[in-house]
């Protein structure tokens, strides 16, 4: 009963949607140069299919590993201003001042700088663009761990390192996915800024700038709805990562 | 008897802050033999909580000596026991893994079976056998600091220190968890010091009170309880109780820097 609503209410929410913006269309007389309908993508996936897989399949590896290059770093960068108030200091206003930087400037020169490189190119701005989040909320997370809870172990002589396992890191873990949904949609748009922005022939952002080119409206609306699909992929790959590791912190918030 | 297990040798501290230096115990001196369980009363902010933090060797005192078992205390060791106000259990474990964590750290080579039938043991001695299952967030107050008290003793400390368990339980709760205590006592002799607020508390559970004076922090007065071990809630209500709740209580105000039997309206 229970999966079912929860199945059963997201899919009717969806198909509201998609019927209200049919009708939308519909009612206004809109060409679909205008505003595509629905009911022209249909035949823009089916048209485009392989198309799609294969450049769908490009923009969602390059985004993942641009993903996991920013748990990774930053992960790293959040434990190390977690753990030493001097590093904080530090780097905080550094990090603050990168992330303000908007990612769109960013490109073009990052595309001089590894000309060629399509791949890590892509990669690069969806890393720099997403470990933000994730080096904020680990760093938070660790240096706002209470005294005592560090003390129950500290007080048997537990190494650092036996803490951080045992305690610090388990504990940060509910910030952490917090962040890492964040992260997956800006990684998600880091990976398609580069492809817009600068086209290499690949990824859906290519895709969607092709049909700019030739005019075909309702293949540009096609990938905006691949994106979103891709996206919510993404998010719910994430959001079941975390109830396997963290699932004990939801009951506290319910 | 031999020489006391817990030893503080005038132990003088103070912490560094923004607005210089704060002192906060100077001079102090304390010694509980060993099996004895001392109870620490003083006011609010006297250092009660540094002098935890100092016998467990989670801080260095500037000068005087802390002695445990007959060694210097330099950092942290194995054979202490720790029980705070907050019971800080691990809301990702069950109470059950809550329980045997300190043997993770203290006795690594031991099986995960002798760890649960360790652990089963004392939940079963605190009333908490059906729960070892349930998470932190499941239990009541009470429950969750009888958890941690089980996690305090788990690998057979020889020294389990104890500051405010009970200060944040209900007045019902907590005299149950007295007779907790009582029983765990009874079970596997420890030395105890307990830092509390509650006069009736250390009157009732310690064999020994001590009184620190406001901060910086020094022993103002001790008091030998010398009621009978197996001893039950019946007792604080006979007259030599009721005249030790006297004694301490003008002691506190002693130490508060008021005029003793005068209240302050
Ligand atoms: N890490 C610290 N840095 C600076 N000052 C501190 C620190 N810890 C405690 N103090 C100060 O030292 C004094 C003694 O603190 P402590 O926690 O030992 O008191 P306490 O007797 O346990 O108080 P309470 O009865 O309220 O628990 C207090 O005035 C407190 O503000
Ligand atoms: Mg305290």
């Amino acid at each position: 009963m229970m999966v079912l609503r929860k199945i059963a209410v997201p899919v009717i929410a969806m198909i509201v949607f998609l019927a209200g913006w049919e009708a939308l269309v519909w009612v206004n007389g809109w060409p679909n140069y205008k505003m595509a309908s629905p009911s022209d993508l249909w035949p823009a996936f089916w048209k485009y299919r392989w198309l799609f897989l294969e450049y769908g399949w490009q923009t969602l590896w390059r985004t993942v590993a641009g993903l996991m290059l920013a748990v990774v770093f930053g992960v790293a960068l959040g434990m190390v201003m977690g753990f030493s108030r001097t590093m904080r200091d530090a780097l905080y206003p550094l990090l603050v001042g990168f992330n303000a930087i908007p990612k769109a400037t960013v490109v073009p020169i990052i595309a001089l700088m590894f000309v060629g490189h399509h791949d890590m190119n892509t990669i690069l701005i969806a890393f720099m663009i997403s470990f933000f989040p994730i080096a904020v909320s680990v760093s938070i997370g660790l240096s706002t761990l209470e005294p005592e809870y560090r003390d129950i172990l500290r007080s048997l002589g537990a190494s650092k390192l036996t803490i951080f396992r045992k305690i610090a890191l388990p504990k940060t873990l509910p910030e952490f996915f917090g962040a890492l949904k964040v992260s997956v949609t800006l990684a998600f748009i880091g990976t398609n800024l580069m492809e817009i922005v600068e086209p290499h022939g690949k990824g859906l952002g290519h895709l969607f700038d092709s049909g700019k080119i030739s005019a075909d409206y309702p293949l540009m609306f096609a990938v905006l709805i691949a994106l979103a699909f891709l996206g919510i992929v993404l998010f719910y790959i994430v959001v079941a990562l975390e109830r396997i590791f963290a699932g004990w912190a939801e009951r506290e918030h319910s | 008897m031999g020489e006391p297990l817990i030893q503080i040798k005038g132990v003088t501290h103070a912490y560094q802050t923004a607005a210089g230096p704060l002192p906060v115990l100077r001079d102090l001196n304390l010694s509980v033999p060993e099996g004895e369980f001392c109870a620490v009363v003083g006011p609010s902010g006297c250092g009660k909580s540094t002098l935890t933090r100092l016998i467990a060797g989670l801080m260095k005192p500037d000068t005087g000596e802390v002695w445990l078992h007959g060694e210097r205390v330099t950092s942290p060791r194995k054979t202490v026991g720790m029980a705070f106000q907050n019971p800080v259990l691990l809301e990702w474990r069950s109470i059950l893994d809550n329980v045997i964590l300190p043997l993770e750290i203290v006795a690594p080579g031991m099986s995960r079976r002798d760890r649960v039938a360790r652990a089963e043991e004392l939940l079963s001695l605190v009333g908490l056998v059906g729960f070892e299952d349930k998470r932190p967030s499941e239990l009541s107050g009470g429950m969750r600091q009888r958890a941690s008290l089980c996690r305090s003793i788990v690998h057979k400390p020889d020294v389990l220190i104890m500051d405010e368990p009970f200060g944040a339980l209900d007045a019902f709760t907590r005299e149950d968890l007295w007779q907790t205590m009582h029983d765990l006592r009874m079970n596997e002799p420890f030395t105890a010091l307990l830092i509390t607020h509650d006069l009736r508390e250390s009157v009732f559970l310690a064999d020994e009170v001590v009184v620190l004076s406001g901060r910086p922090a020094t022993a103002q007065h001790v008091l030998k309880v010398g009621l009978p071990q197996d001893r039950t809630l019946d007792v604080l209500y006979e007259p030599r109780a009721v005249d030790m709740l006297h004694v301490l209580r003008d002691q506190i105000q002693i130490a508060q820097g008021r005029t003793p039997g005068k209240d302050a309206a």
